[in-house]
């Protein structure tokens, strides 16, 4: 499997130069709803929560905002690698398209990946300036969060698009968000300590790429990382890794059979 | 519309080398149980027109993704622009130029945005995508267009916007999958004249379609496939001569007075009961259509003309193209 950087570099541009004309459409869900969630809920709800004390030391919106920002980099990179690669693929055929110049799937997977982690770097950046009003990060360590946040989001996506590039139809997409994503959104440590699950939910928890993502975000962002650091990076390493070589395969098998 | 200069920059590259522009040999595709192609033998010159010619399901298509170099043969060897498509996909890729059978046109952007970002594919630098975009635009009679949404072009427009795409990176071999299918008669001769310029270039074109028109037109030599090989070979007019008679006589039967069977069989060449009509293949039309009426065949309609390379498809695939 070779991957040509300056190929990739292409796709990446491709996907840059088709972004201008659609990021308007982008706006609610990348930056403005999580905003939103962090003012009701990390505000707005937390002022009663604070009211019963701090949640594992910290404020409540000091504890929603790092979950946010993973979660939140879950959302978009779980987007991004479903319907944009239906399109390719089937509903346009850009991807055959792609594909009939020297670019290769490698090379295409690759570029959309990169493409991922720049929207994800971008989505994580503006959510993070628009937390410092409320205090949430405290110490130089919250620089880290916004790596980690990107990271989270590849090692969702990239799965993802390998599940993704295997499907004949969106149908599934729909039962994705709501029985994966959205379950992991609310039960994977955005909005409460994994803790207070019940002890037999703890494991299912525990094995999701959104728990390690948050830990890791939280960890960083209240300038605490928990001593698993290397642990919750390996494993959002390999889903990464793993999901993008998976990506190559159910391309191939799709596109050059 | 502009037309452009008459002496317009070399839009494709002449091939280089001397050996065929595509070889195959015992190619063999094979899709599971399904045998797409089962078994194909030939070549293409360079600067050649070449065309396979069959009806739907006859390998057309999988045998162009191979020359395209983004599938592979199950069995026997392929070469492309002398060069191994396994081994050397991505650079025999950047010399070919591909019109596939969908448009595959990113339909949000402009029509300027789809030549640039796909010129990018071939690493070609900025402004030079940019430039030469221009100049194709210009070619297909799209420049006044340029800045329009793909999704509001004309299927006509579409279709040449994807030729001018497949141009950008001079070519030396230029794929047309189906190149006028879905189109009306005034966007096909528009593109069929474009076509006849690259040929006029000197650039080498592989294209499929089941069209007899525009394999007539368009094809130094074609192959006529079926079922995943190919049942003939040649040059438009050499295979009319080597396959069919001189002229046909179709005749339109009233419904279920068939003749007496063998008596058309008596009176002609070759025999093609089609769904509608009878085509009888003989070498004088006018001597063929006095002995039908002479034994008393009773028929609604009866036309005599020259054989075309309709007959002769018909002829070898036994079956009409609307199965």
């Amino acid at each position: 499997m070779r991957v040509a950087a300056g190929r990739s570099a292409a796709v990446v541009e491709g996907l840059w130069v088709s972004y201008r004309h659609t990021w308007r459409a982008t706006l609610v869900s990348s930056f403005l709803s999580p905003l939103l969630f962090l003012l009701a809920i990390g505000v707005g709800l937390g002022a009663r929560i604070d009211s019963g004390g701090p949640v594992e030391g910290l404020t409540y919106a000091a504890f929603v905002a790092p979950g946010l920002l993973a979660a939140t980099c879950m959302q978009v990179a779980t987007f991004e690698a479903t319907y944009p690669v239906m399109a390719g693929i089937k509903w346009f055929g850009t991807y055959r398209s792609i594909l009939a110049t020297p670019v290769g799937v490698p090379d295409l997977v690759a570029g959309r990946v990169a493409w991922i982690a720049l929207r994800l770097t971008a989505v994580a950046a503006v959510f993070m300036v628009v937390t410092i009003p409320f205090g949430v990060s405290s110490g130089p360590l919250a620089v880290l969060a916004l790596p980690a946040a990107v990271l989270t989001g590849l090692a969702v996506a990239a799965p993802i698009e390998a599940w993704a590039a295997s499907r004949d139809d969106e149908q599934g997409f729909v039962g994705l968000f709501r029985f994966v994503i959205l379950p992991m959104f609310l039960f994977a440590g955005t909005f409460f300590p994994v803790s207070q699950l019940p002890d037999w939910l703890q494991p299912v928890a525990w094995i999701t790429p959104l728990w390690h993502g948050t830990e890791l975000t939280r960890g960083f962002m209240t300038g605490a990382p928990d001593p698993l650091v290397p642990l919750h990076l390996a494993v959002l390493l390999v889903l990464a890794v793993a999901g993008t070589l998976a990506a190559t395969v159910t391309y191939r098998r799709r596109l050059e059979p | 519309m502009s037309t452009p200069p008459a002496e317009h920059p070399l839009i494709a590259a002449r091939p280089t080398g001397t050996g065929p522009a595509v070889e195959a040999v015992g190619v063999v595709k094979r899709f599971g149980d399904f045998t797409a192609v089962a078994g194909i033998d030939f070549a293409v010159a360079p600067g050649e027109t070449f065309g396979f010619l069959g009806p739907n399901g006859a390998g057309k298509s999988s045998t162009m993704r191979m020359v395209g170099c983004v599938s592979h043969p199950t069995e026997g060897t392929m070469r492309v622009l002398g060069r191994d498509p396994r081994r050397d996909g991505p650079e025999i890729r950047g010399r070919l130029g591909v019109v596939p059978q969908q448009d595959t046109l990113d339909g949000e952007l402009t029509v300027m945005d789809n030549m640039y970002v796909y010129g990018r594919f071939f690493r070609l630098p900025r402004a030079e995508v940019r430039a030469r975009s221009a100049e194709l635009l210009e070619f297909v009679q799209l420049a006044d267009r340029a800045t329009a949404k793909v999704d509001e072009l004309s299927g006509g427009m579409k279709r040449r916007l994807t030729i001018a795409r497949a141009l950008i990176n001079r070519p030396e071999l230029v794929l047309l999958d189906e190149p006028t299918t879905g189109l009306d008669p005034q966007a096909r001769h528009l593109l069929w004249e474009r076509l006849y310029r690259l040929r006029a270039d000197g650039v080498t074109l592989v294209l499929t379609t089941h069209y007899m028109d525009e394999a007539e037109q368009l094809c130094d030599r074609l192959v006529i496939m079926d079922r995943g090989r190919i049942v003939a070979e040649g040059g438009p007019a050499e295979l009319i001569r080597r396959h069919a008679a001189r002229d046909v006589v179709e005749l339109r039967l009233p419904a279920g007075a068939e003749p007496p069977s063998g008596v058309l069989e008596e009176l002609a060449d070759h025999v093609e009961r089609l769904p509608d009509r009878v085509l009888l293949s003989t070498d004088d039309g006018d001597q063929t259509l006095a002995a039908v009426i002479g034994r008393g065949v009773a028929h609604e309609r009866a036309v005599v003309r020259r054989a075309t390379l309709e007959d002769v498809f018909l002829r070898l695939t036994g079956r009409t193209l609307v199965d």
